[in-house]
């Protein structure tokens, strides 16, 4: 019962085509929702005060886990799909996997501690903040060591512990702690009210320069990793396709300058989600068709053709509905965090 | 024992996996009892119950984040530490990991946001809607990672395909033989893990304000530990049959796990129970044995010339550690019927009508709080040590598995892990140990009308505007 065929030639096609999009929404999803609570957690400590700090984490709380669980999916959905990636990454990628992990433990359970904590206070808004920064950190690490590619047999990883180490993937760490910074500073520009909302925009401009000046170093550094990456961009008629990508991006960081300036609320938000996405896009632009650079593509990678149909039936059906109640548990959840939080916290704190 | 990648990445999977499965187990049981809770509270508009709801939801909410976090672990493990059992079995069991994230990890994570924060914000019916989804995920959940677990016990519904598992069957693959009473054995576990944890801090809490506490808060641990032990009265039988049931399973399709469990090297019928014994290796035999004639064969067979199998068919290169597994089975089996004893007990004390009052009876319950725990854990020690040496029994050793991976990185992991989960449980354990102390406040009313004029909702009013008029700058909304 329930058994799908190897036999369709198409399929085994089209399948990881499907699933390649697929876990690319996944990552994308994480990489904006999870993105903007690292974020918050990134400007904690800057926060002037008990007050600022205690509304910029209700603005979270609520819906963070959620926002994690886009990471189980991007792990898992590897796991289920692309096993070979999987298998291949995960090895190679050990140190900064493991860091970035402990670094959520510390920050997620922040959320649950710190309301219950008094004298240990402290220690919870230090967890928050250096969880947030370092798992941030190493997830920018696993992006650069993924953009430098790993040394593999096809099926294993065969190469050392910290391969992953280099000059490229600590910029990208670093690129990644200001690209979330300005999603957390936005975030806080949308959900706030008053001097925090005020202070959230200077340290969004703020970020926002620093995001541009890391996309330009890294956009610049990835032609001299020898991985020819620079053909693709730069090579007739590519050139004439690819052009308006690094345009558009430009446009929308001026046009976030201005709505900063402005006191638009929400559209400083979006907007940057507009330019992770593009970001984004550049980088699947750079590494298609490979998902374990620079050898192994998405085909080579994926499950049978029969394991592939079985996930995707239920993806096809389960995830729109999770859309849909992940979208109204933000619409709840809608409005700006008032002001007046009393004493050790409100919910069910 | 060699200190290699394999021993040590061994360690360290069973290190987070027994911290991890605490919190699940008791999650899984406490989302089910917070919904029955809310269903009596809309049922019966008592306040007694939402106190309660109030403040056991304050438990689930630590449990389910330390839940969370240490099983974010886990899902990267299989890789990080496991790339060739990755490899192996990742066309059939990646699916079904996949279908645990889709179909509960999002479902208890958005309704959980509405469970804790939303009730001012989404009314009373839908509140408790979000909170039968938060239950339901928790189910669903459990469902999918016990049929990965079941598969690595009894594989099921695949071919072989250049030295990889493939898919063939799914309803095979997911419903293997030893899944559908493992589900039944570990949900059932988890929710009479729970009654004791409530019923045991119900417990200490009467004895500790026999008379001086509110009335509201005795109360509510009166009604809390009466159901709790309704609970327990009823479903600890039905779990010992259930394990009887599951054993039948070990016996047909894990032979050597089960020669284990019953410290049984020779074949034979007429097995006896052995309560205790020290199994010896090496010799391949038991010492200071002490067992009940026949009565093995009986409670595995059905019948006291039953034939059991015994380790001495194997290789000892195809055998688990012996003592382990033994042990653990006879600490969970004690366990539970100690657990039995308090569900009889409770029984005799509800007929005499002094079931709040008696002081031996409440003690006893109290040191029960965290029986349901160790009986979880123990079980799991008995299944997982059971498999070994394989890792997909019958098919792929452990030894197979591993990832190449550095000693020395794991080493500095594991240690990390060592260090940081003692800190963070830790304090997960003091914050719930000073929110148990507290117990069941009552609360003042938060469904009132007035809602609206009252100042501390973390939230403002969704209706207000939001944006600052274009070319202004914004005035704050206050």
């Amino acid at each position: 019962m329930f058994g799908f065929g190897n036999e369709y030639e198409g399929l085994a096609f089209w399948l990881p085509l499907i699933w390649a999009g697929l876990i690319a929404v996944a990552v994308a999803m994480y990489v904006i929702v999870d993105g903007f609570d690292l974020g918050v957690g990134i400007l904690f400590k800057a926060a002037h005060s008990e007050n600022w700090r205690d509304r910029m984490m209700f603005s979270v709380a609520p819906i963070w886990d959620g926002n994690e669980t886009w990471l189980i999916l991007g792990g898992g959905g590897l796991f289920a799909v692309f096993h070979i990636a999987y298998a291949v990454l995960m090895p190679a990628l050990y140190v900064p996997i493991i860091l970035m992990l402990i670094a959520l433990i510390f920050r997620g359970v922040a959320f649950e501690f710190r309301f219950k904590s008094e004298r240990s206070k402290f220690l919870w808004d230090n967890a928050f903040f250096f969880g947030s920064l370092l798992a941030t950190f190493f997830q920018g690490m696993v992006l650069g060591s993924f953009v430098q590619g790993f040394s593999n047999d096809g099926r294993q990883f065969t190469g050392g512990t910290f391969d992953f180490l280099t000059p490229f993937s600590v910029v990208t760490g670093i690129s990644l702690i200001c690209g979330y910074g300005l999603l957390g500073a936005t975030w806080c520009v949308m959900k706030t009210t008053g001097e925090l909302e005020i202070w959230a925009r200077r340290m969004a401009v703020r970020f926002l320069i620093a995001t541009i000046v890391a996309m330009a170093i890294v956009s610049l550094w990835v032609p001299f990793l020898g991985r020819q990456i620079e053909m693709r961009w730069f090579t007739w008629p590519n050139i004439a396709f690819l052009a308006p990508i690094p345009l558009i991006t430009a446009y929308v960081a001026y046009r976030l300058f201005r709505d900063l300036d402005e006191g638009r609320h929400y559209r400083p938000f979006f907007l940057t989600i507009a330019l992770f996405l593009l970001g984004y896009l550049g980088l699947g632009v750079s590494l298609f068709p490979y998902n374990v650079p620079p050898n192994l593509t998405i085909w080579d990678t994926a499950n049978t053709v029969n394991s592939q149909l079985f996930a995707l039936v239920g993806f096809a059906i389960v995830l729109p509905i999770t859309f849909a109640y992940t979208a109204y548990a933000y619409y709840v959840f809608r409005g700006k965090v008032a002001e007046e939080i009393q004493g050790g916290g409100y919910g069910y704190h | 024992m060699e200190l290699d990648a394999l021993m040590l990445s061994r360690i360290q999977f069973a290190f987070t996996i027994a911290f991890h499965i605490i919190f699940p187990a008791f999650t899984i049981g406490l989302a089910s009892w917070l919904a029955a809770l809310e269903f009596n509270w809309l049922r019966t508009g008592n306040p007694l119950y939402r106190n309660l709801f109030r403040f056991w939801v304050k438990v689930f909410a630590v449990s389910f984040g330390l839940g969370v976090v240490s099983g974010i672990v886990m899902s990267y493990q299989f890789g990080t530490n496991w790339s060739r059992f990755s490899e192996y079995t990742g066309n059939v069991l990646g699916p079904v990991i996949a279908y645990e994230v889709i179909t509960a990890f999002f479902l208890e994570a958005a309704f959980l946001g509405i469970m804790l924060f939303g009730w001012e914000r989404v009314g009373d019916r839908l509140h408790f809607f979000a909170t039968c989804m938060v239950a339901l995920g928790t189910l669903i959940s459990a469902f999918w990672i016990l049929s990965a677990n079941s598969w690595m016990q009894t594989p099921d519904g695949f071919a072989i395909e250049n030295g990889k598992a493939v898919p063939v069957d799914w309803f095979k693959v997911v419903f293997n033989p030893s899944f559908p009473l493992r589900y039944a054995h570990m949900v059932l576990g988890c929710y009479i893990t729970t009654a004791f944890a409530v019923a045991g801090m119900s417990a200490w809490m009467l004895l500790r304000h026999p008379h001086d506490a509110p009335e509201a808060k005795l109360a509510a641990s009166r009604r809390s530990l009466s159901m709790a032990l309704w609970f327990a009265a009823i479903f600890v039988p039905v779990q010992i049959v259930i394990g009887d049931l599951h054993g039948l399973g070990v016996l047909k399709y894990q032979p050597t796990k089960l020669a284990a469990i019953e410290g049984n090297w020779d074949r034979m019928s007429n097995m006896p129970l052995r309560l205790f014994a020290i199994p010896d290796e090496e010799a391949e035999t038991n010492h200071y044995e002490i067992g009940i004639p026949k009565i093995g064969s009986w409670v595995l067979t059905h019948a006291f010339d039953g034939e059991v199998p015994g380790l001495k068919e194997v290789p000892r290169e195809d055998r688990p550690p012996v003592w382990p597994v033994f042990f653990s089975f006879r600490i969970m089996v004690g366990i539970g019927f100690a657990m039995l004893g308090i569900g009889l007990w409770s029984l005799y004390l509800r007929y005499k009508g002094t079931l709040f009052t008696n002081r031996t009876f409440l003690t006893a319950t109290m040191i029960m709080t965290p029986s349901g725990f160790g009986a979880v854990l123990f079980g799991w020690f008995t299944a997982e040590i059971g498999r070994q040496p394989f890792v997909v029994y019958g098919l792929l050793r452990t030894a197979d598995a591993v990832s190449p991976v550095s000693a020395g990185a794991v080493t500095a992991s594991l240690l990390t892990f060592f260090v940081v989960y003692a800190f963070v449980f830790g304090f997960g354990s003091y914050y719930l140990a000073k929110l148990l102390r507290r117990g069941p406040d009552p609360v003042e009313d938060i469904r009132g009308d007035d809602l609206s004029k009252k100042p501390k909702r973390p939230f403002s009013v969704p209706d207000e505007g939001l944006e600052g008029r274009p070319g202004h700058r914004p005035q704050p909304v206050r």
